[in-house]
């Protein structure tokens, strides 16, 4: 009987329908269709060409850079994070809203700009970059610049991720542990960190997709130079712009799926811990 | 009473924990020295032109109409991503349909796939001879390489902001307010214009000023689909690298000083529509 009634605060078929469609083919269109685009491309003649565009020796070249960068910015950014989220949430002090609000500017920032910034400090025309150069030390066009222009554009992810759940859960806790006689660093290790975990690896995660994947800001500050400063999305541009669509694309789907894989972890990690997240990732 | 007792009881002091000064010296170190002071080098870059140089220097009819399409483009992309946004998490938060929570998933793929490989993969799509732009050029409709294909780039990478800030606000709306509306004999569809959108209100304007901020800075899923025409598809980043790549380091900072002013008015205006938001609630 009351499945012939609509319930009020249901919508009429026909509104479900039209909502439906338009959301569905949206996303299918607009998001879903270049990532099916980049493994067919990738695969257009076959595993051996894909194969061998990967192994092929600027490819892998690329691959380490983007993996070295992204092992020294990552765990650095992970620290401050930690600092960060401990110092605002932990502690009472003036500023500390604008505090967080300038830990989120890297966000809005341009990428260009994000490499802009460190090309006027370590340019040849820069602040100190003809003093450097003197002593023979290169930032710009080499493996520093990089790093720090990857640094820069992935600041906020764990702070911001780490700052909200600290403030949720409050300081009661590590408070309880001071006045049973346990140590900062005890406190940290044994009350903090087994509260924060989920949100901690959740941070870390997205951070080091956005390293990995970090273009505009890294193309500004590394040079182009193929098999020595080209990470894997500047050599993706690179093989593009030299009409090799296989070897661009099968470099694409290899950061592609990685996009993938961090997608289903972060999936997982609001399914399974949405609790232990960030209120913003509670669904 | 001793609720009462402990309302005033003393503030507790600053410092009961341990680690302030380690923590908040090292914040303080690391954000003066990796952001700070590069920022700074950029905002007092263009003071070597002077006033007039700097005005000269943004105002050559190039510079504005990258500056026109990026912020033009982004803004037409915002308000795509906030109509199809709400339609999306509309969508997610009040049917049931299989395959959901994949559908869910797949909003953050702009997020989680690098902006070249986007660039590449929308340039190929979108391209005369690509799957979408095969089906358009019939109907004499160029995307790729034309200013059309940043507005395509800017809306893929702005519609997981809209649909993460009205999703949540939507999910915690009570029914009681549409029954309410649907007892007074409102339609479906005038509760939904009249009562639900305008609570909506603050998280549609915040999902889009972030799709805007974002789309406005964009660079690599823009470059390989926009063709780079200048003065036709030229967006503001790229004429910075241009710039760069000339060794024209004023000119490049005039510009970038100009999109680093908007980043921060757009972070202010995030910061006051997120209080409004939360004086509504």
């Amino acid at each position: 009987m009351s499945a012939q009634f609509r319930k009020p605060t249901e919508d009429p078929v026909w509104l479900k329908a039209l909502l439906g469609t338009l959301a569905i083919g949206f996303i299918a269109v607009l998001l879903l269709l270049p990532l099916v685009l980049v493994f067919k491309e990738a695969l257009a003649h076959g595993l051996g060409a894909f194969w061998a565009a990967m192994t092929e020796p600027d490819s892998l070249a690329a691959v380490r850079l983007s993996l070295t960068a992204a092992a020294i910015a990552v765990p650095l950014n992970t620290v401050f994070g930690i600092a960060a989220a401990w110092s605002i949430a932990k502690f009472d002090f003036r500023g500390k809203t604008f505090l967080v609000t300038l830990i989120d500017l890297p966000f809005s920032v341009s990428p260009v700009v994000s490499g802009l910034i460190y090309v006027l400090v370590f340019g040849a025309q820069g602040w100190f970059g003809p003093k450097l150069a003197d002593h023979n030390i290169h930032i710009l066009f080499a493996l520093p610049g990089i790093v720090l222009a990857t640094i820069f554009v992935t600041f906020p992810f764990v702070a911001r991720e780490l700052i909200p759940l600290m403030v949720d859960q409050g300081r009661d806790e590590e408070e309880a542990a001071a006045t049973l006689g346990a140590t900062g660093f005890q406190t940290f290790l044994r009350v903090t960190l087994p509260n924060i975990k989920w949100g901690l690896l959740y941070g870390v995660l997205l951070c080091n997709a956005r390293a990995l994947g970090e273009f505009g800001a890294v193309s500004v500050v590394s040079g182009h130079i193929r098999g020595v400063t080209n990470t894997m999305p500047l050599h993706v541009e690179l093989l593009y712009n030299n009409y090799d669509y296989v070897g661009a694309f099968a470099v694409a789907a290899l950061l592609a799926m990685l996009g993938l894989v961090t997608l289903a972890l972060k999936s997982l990690l609001e399914w399974r811990y949405a609790d232990e997240l960030a209120a913003m990732h509670r669904h | 009473m001793s609720a009462i007792g402990l309302k005033f009881a003393p503030l507790r002091s600053r410092h009961v924990l341990p680690g302030f000064s380690l923590s908040m010296g090292f914040m303080l170190f690391y954000m003066t020295s990796l952001m700070l002071i590069p920022l700074l080098a950029l905002v007092i870059r263009p003071a070597e032109l002077g006033l007039d140089g700097f005005w000269s220097a943004i105002s050559t009819p190039r510079v504005l109409a990258s500056l026109r399409l990026s912020f033009g483009m982004a803004l037409a992309a915002a308000a795509i991503d906030s109509v199809f946004g709400f339609i999306i998490a509309w969508v997610l938060v009040r049917y049931r349909f299989p395959g959901k929570a994949l559908l869910d998933a797949v909003i953050d793929l702009p997020f989680a796939l690098p902006t070249a490989v986007a660039g590449i993969a929308l340039s190929t799509l979108y391209a005369p001879n690509g799957w979408i732009g095969s089906l358009l050029i019939d109907h004499g409709i160029k995307i790729a390489y034309t200013p059309w294909g940043v507005l395509v780039a800017m809306t893929f990478i702005g519609l997981p902001f809209t649909v993460r800030t009205v999703q949540p606000v939507l999910s915690e709306l009570g029914l009681e307010i549409e029954e309410a509306a649907a007892t007074l004999g409102a339609t479906r569809i005038q509760t939904i214009a009249r009562v639900v959108l305008p609570m909506l209100l603050p998280a549609i304007l915040t999902g889009a000023a972030m799709a805007f901020a974002r789309g406005a800075g964009e660079y690599g899923s823009i470059i390989f689909i926009a063709g780079n025409i200048p003065a036709v598809s030229e967006i503001a980043p790229l004429l910075i690298v241009t710039k760069l790549e000339q060794y024209d380091y004023a000119g490049a900072s005039a510009i970038g000083v100009v999109m680093l002013a908007a980043s921060f008015v757009m972070l202010l205006a995030l910061n006051g529509l997120q209080s409004w938001a939360a004086k509504r609630r």
